[in-house]
């Protein structure tokens, strides 16, 4: 252009639409401010049922974000590397929770895993340990729905890679698991994060599969959402403190991703 | 092939407004509904002979815990009639100028362990609920099934050590049916019309006894059809219906 730095035209009805769109985002926000008790906020969140749902949700959200990156890194790895028969079918499978209605997630999960399920059942028999109503059951529903966030975000970067580097290291003398450790990993590291960072935001916010799967107990399976969902029908201005408080975390977590990770993807 | 096509929708749209017009055939605007959860089957039943009964009306349903119910109506959702599991929540819609004229009782219910087919864990009244490793259930607090719960629980003497605090009856009810629970406290109603779930009575003088209110709200926007429906449920035929579902008789 000529004219140097001439003030891009706007298009109205981009401009108008566009306005619209971030309405739908905005507008509840704004609701939920307008809501909030600001003045009792401090002392409805030093409650004992605030901070034990705080303290639950960040347990189990960074636990099923640690089961994420131990069991979804090397399936993502497998979808991507390897060539099976049914692979697509596969991927379909661990896509699934994405488009699932949580709650159907909880309810398939109580029928594998609950105290009379398939494998429930044999589970407890050899180690005592019933998933539905503990912290692991919160685990567990949290798991099985933020895990795919990792495993497409993984797989995606491990195809984009440019296989020569892995080539070369191969070709002097690293074996695969040191090329996994000191060429792939680092390679794919933007990526991973912004997985790892993205399945915990999901987990956070777990409903669903959550008071389905593991029930809903203060100090024990109440998470935030949880917490929020009760309160609202008895509560309402603690439900509005810990609707703020969950706003706030993943805004926060959300933007430092825009910083940090998503310029790399 | 277009021509078919146009045909079967002329069909369809004939067949949307069938059921929608009145005698002189304005179109009907439709009752809606909300209803606790506990009223889930009766109340199922309930508008299938009412719409039987009142040519043209037709009702949406909208079933949940009564306090769910209760906030969405406060918070201004379109509904016509409000049939509640306590009277506390209907007070709350009285406080607040929401319903229309005065509420009346149309069914009693009172409470029972709900406990797995076959009662695996032996559970015989409201004191094993204090029992050591068992997998109890309660409905969660301002839910009336929760409320009534607690106070049978203070009548009875007994603190239960809770496993889950569920959003509303039927949830707990699933939860007990399945097996992973091996208690939890719900309506007699809802014991007798569920699969996989036997009744433990709770005796007289611990039991609390539940009164429905039912009302017609006052910013319904179809008060003559929610009067109707109301006038039904009342009735000798929708009471039939609703003690067939275990409930008592106001």
């Amino acid at each position: 252009m000529s004219g140097g730095r001439r003030v891009q035209r706007i298009p109205a009805v981009l401009l108008g639409l566009g306005v619209l769109g971030l309405a739908v985002f905005v507008l509840p926000l704004i609701g939920l401010l307008a809501r909030t008790p600001w003045r009792e906020l401090p002392s409805l969140l030093g409650a004992g049922v605030v901070s034990d749902a705080i303290g639950l949700s960040l347990v189990a959200s960074l636990g099923a974000t640690a089961v994420s990156a131990v069991l979804g890194v090397p399936l993502a790895w497998l979808l991507a590397r390897v060539e099976f028969p049914g692979r697509a079918l596969v991927r379909g499978l661990v896509l699934l929770p994405l488009v699932l209605p949580p709650v159907v997630g909880g309810a398939a999960l109580l029928f594998a895993l609950g105290r009379r399920g398939l494998f429930g059942a044999p589970l407890e028999q050899a180690t005592g340990l019933v998933l539905p109503f503990s912290t692991w059951g919160v685990v567990v529903a949290t798991t099985f729905v933020a895990m795919p966030f990792l495993v497409i975000t993984v797989e995606a970067a491990l195809r984009s890679l440019d296989p020569r580097f892995e080539a070369a290291a191969a070709s002097l003398g690293a074996g695969p698991w040191t090329v996994l450790r000191r060429v792939t990993l680092p390679l794919i590291a933007p990526a991973l994060a912004s997985g790892l960072a993205l399945t915990w935001a999901r987990a956070l916010g777990e409903f669903g599969a959550t008071i389905t799967f593991a029930g809903n107990l203060p100090g024990r399976t109440q998470t935030l959402p949880l917490a929020v969902y009760v309160a609202l029908e008895s509560d309402r201005d603690t439900a509005v403190a810990l609707s703020l408080v969950m706003v706030a975390v993943s805004l926060a977590v959300l933007v430092a991703l825009r910083e940090r990770w998503w310029k790399a993807l | 092939m277009r021509a078919r096509a146009a045909g079967w929708l002329v069909l369809v749209l004939m067949g949307a407004c069938d059921g929608a017009t009145d005698a002189e055939g304005r179109p009907l605007a439709a009752v809606r509904v909300s209803a606790a959860a506990s009223l889930t089957d009766a109340f199922g039943e309930l508008v299938t002979a009412f719409e039987r009964a009142t040519p043209g009306a037709f009702v949406v349903l909208n079933l949940a815990g009564s306090s769910a119910l209760r906030e969405q109506i406060l918070a201004g959702a379109p509904v016509d009639v409000f049939a509640s599991a306590s009277s506390a929540n209907m007070q709350r819609l009285v406080e607040a100028g929401k319903v229309s004229g005065e509420p009346g009782s149309f069914v009693r219910n009172r409470l029972q362990i709900a406990v797995p087919s076959g009662n695996p864990a032996e559970v015989t009244g409201l004191a094993d609920l204090a029992r050591e490793g068992l997998l109890i259930g309660l409905c969660a607090e301002g839910v009336p099934c929760g409320d009534f719960a607690r106070q049978a629980l203070e009548r009875a003497g007994v603190t239960p050590s809770p496993d889950t605090y569920e959003p509303n009856v039927r949830a707990l009810l699933t939860k007990v049916a399945a097996g992973e629970l091996d208690a939890g406290i719900v309506y007699a109603s809802e014991v007798g019309s569920s699969d996989g779930v036997d009744g433990v009575t709770i005796p007289e003088q611990h039991n609390v006894v539940a009164a429905y209110p039912i009302a017609v709200l006052a910013d319904a926007p179809n008060s003559e059809g929610a009067a109707s429906f109301v006038a039904y449920v009342l009735s000798d035929a929708g009471r039939a219906i609703l003690l067939r579902h275990g409930f008592a008789a106001p």
